[in-house]
């Protein structure tokens, strides 16, 4: 390390920069030597999963090398891509992730607004139990939340257990206390002239949310977006536990309780079913990892 | 506006006092208006939060078939029960463990692409957060089959260096080994993104002035890194804490608690007794011993969020 003070001295530059070119070059061969190793781990998982997927079942079960394919075939996307069953998993999914994701934007960014900028009583205590709130995980509360609906059902007549929609009560516990306490930091750091100065041209505060908040605060909002769509496109305990039959069900719960029947694993429908599942997170973080890494870090460090 | 003050008082002074009576006004219609905009939140957390909380303390104080009060008989029944303990330990062990090798990775792995030029960074983030953006349900199967016993991708490996067949879930320690690695192989790449965030914000000088001052980089690391992150660390030490404390995906799919309970976690035997034994108030007895801790948990978080907020 002293080496790169020298290099910052100045005159002495070229007599020590072949020694610290070297050192730095073996810390960064090291470097990188680990960062492949680690880059292995992270990735097995997913490329085994690519790698069963286009193998047929007759394969799967030969005692041949299971890290390549030998004869590869999309017969398991065929078979699950047509069957009904399936795609059945994949509309409720996509249905409840959508309306989630909707439903906590409306929920989360005007709360989000009112806590940021209108001082009001109990506004500090909400959002410090908004963040609390975040933090209470749902195998907590699915015990209580399962019985509150079945007496529901049974007090009102309407069913809602077994049925895909529950999930739509559900999941905004999860995505609404991120969402507002991340949308509460993007809203803060807004200077405070610029609604201000909307205020003083005559602007209501719908206005002013609408026009210059949301506009200002885009980056957040989408990483919010991304973090509501990707819990609920994951969750996997409240549909487990909130629905049975085999036509409400969302894709990681089918996936788990149709694919594997009985002691009888087909391993190669299993893995495609669980990479089409993971595809939809996938794509979205393939596009845009600045907003998925923005609302992670978010998280803890606005506020 | 000081200046214009100093400048012009008699102008600026009516203007401000006008200002006051209409602010006032405003402020009158403000707070009605900020309530309708976070009655929906307001009514959300109330109803689907702290209410199931509280309802969740009257279940457990009810016999298996929910007529009759019991007190303290759940909790009574579950301390003398061996499982019950069993879990206790578990939870414990699954959660400490996993949490120290999530932060020690990410760490080390955040200094690694810390390390590296800033061009090739993006590229190995945007690889090594891959576990993390996966549903944990979809990538635990796909470490369910790569644990297989008989056809498994670990095993024909390891036979090749002649180490046996290990019988990754069905050996109570292995099991226990595959359910923390799998939660570390998915927690690890939270806490390197934070870190490198944390990293990135540690200004070059204080790295500059340390190496003029002769440290070496663990002395860098000890006395610039870590105070610089202290804060960062703890918060999401503390946040895993509390996710992988109360962790169900990984448990449930890949050993179900099994072999022979020697897995179960809080939330997985809640699960097999609140639900798949329906006996709903039992269940929710045994979910409830999660909140001492992530109550504990929650207020240190809190503590260093606020102080965060105060600095800033």
């Amino acid at each position: 390390m002293s080496t790169m003070t020298i290099d910052k001295a100045g005159p002495r530059r070229n007599v020590k920069y072949g020694s610290m070119s070297r050192d730095r070059a073996w810390a960064l061969r090291w470097s990188y030597f680990f960062l492949v190793l680690f880059a292995i781990f992270s990735l097995t998982p997913p490329l085994y999963m690519l790698i069963t997927s286009l193998k047929s079942s007759a394969e799967i079960s030969a005692a041949t090398n299971p890290w390549w394919v030998f004869h590869p075939t999309l017969e398991n996307y065929a078979e699950l891509l047509t069957s009904n069953q399936f795609l059945r998993f994949f509309w409720n999914s996509a249905w409840v992730s959508i309306i989630v994701v909707t439903l906590t934007m409306l929920i989360s960014v005007p709360a989000a607004f009112a806590l940021a900028r209108m001082k009001f009583w109990g506004s500090a205590t909400l959002a410090t139990g908004v963040f609390l709130t975040y933090l209470v995980p749902d195998s907590l509360l699915f015990i209580p939340l399962f019985k509150m609906f079945a007496l529901i059902g049974d007090w009102t007549g309407v069913q809602l257990i077994n049925r895909w929609y529950v999930l739509l009560f559900i999941y905004p516990t999860l995505t609404v206390p991120f969402c507002t306490w991340i949308m509460i930091g993007y809203f803060a750091s807004i200077p405070k002239e610029l609604d201000e100065a909307a205020i003083i041209d005559g602007a209501s505060w719908f206005q002013t949310l609408t026009r210059i908040f949301i506009p200002v605060a885009l980056p957040g909002l989408i990483a919010a977006t991304i973090f509501a769509f990707t819990v609920s496109w994951a969750q996997f305990l409240y549909p487990l536990v909130f629905t049975t039959s085999t036509d409400q069900l969302v894709l990681p719960v089918g996936i788990i309780t149709t694919l594997i029947k009985g002691d009888v694993f087909n391993w190669g429908q299993i893995m495609t079913g669980a990479l089409l599942g993971a595809a939809p997170p996938l794509i979205i973080y393939a596009f845009l990892m600045d907003y998925y890494i923005a609302g992670l870090t978010a998280g803890a460090t606005k506020g | 506006m000081a200046d214009a003050v100093v400048r012009q008082p008699g102008v600026a002074r009516p203007a401000s006092a006008r200002k006051r009576a209409s602010l006032h006004n405003i402020l009158r219609r403000k707070s009605t208006a900020a309530f309708l905009m976070t009655l929906p939140l307001i009514l959300l957390i109330t109803l689907l939060v702290v209410y199931p909380a509280f309802y969740s303390l009257h279940l457990a104080t009810l016999n298996k078939s929910m007529q009759r009060f019991v007190g303290f008989g759940n909790f009574e029944f579950l301390f003398r029960r061996d499982t019950f303990w069993l879990v206790v330990k578990q939870s414990c062990i699954f959660a400490i463990t996993a949490v120290v090798f999530k932060a020690l990775i990410g760490f080390i792995v955040a200094h690694f692409v810390h390390n590296i030029p800033a061009k090739g960074q993006r590229k190995w983030r945007g690889m090594l957060l891959v576990p993390w953006v996966i549903p944990p349900a979809m990538s635990t199967l796909a470490w369910l089959w790569l644990f297989d016993p008989s056809y498994s991708a670990f095993n024909y490996t390891l036979a090749f260096f002649g180490i046996g067949p290990i019988p990754w879930t069905g050996d109570a320690a292995w099991a226990r080994f595959a359910v923390i690695l799998v939660n570390v192989w998915y927690g690890a790449p939270f806490f390197m993104i934070m870190y490198l965030a944390a990293l990135k914000s540690v200004p070059d000088q204080l790295y500059e002035a340390a190496a003029i001052d002769g440290a070496n980089w663990w002395q860098r690391i000890w006395y610039v890194t870590l105070p610089m992150m202290r804060n960062i660390i703890a918060i999401t030490t503390l946040f895993s804490l509390i996710v992988t404390f109360a962790n169900f995906d990984i448990v449930r799919i890949l050993t179900a608690g099994g072999p022979l309970d020697h897995t179960h976690i809080f939330a997985t035997w809640a699960f097999r007794v609140g639900i798949e034994g329906s006996d709903i108030p039992l269940g929710a007895s045994v979910s409830l011993f999660m909140v001492p801790i992530l109550a504990v948990a929650a207020i240190f978080i809190l503590r260093d969020v606020n102080k965060r907020g105060n600095e800033a």
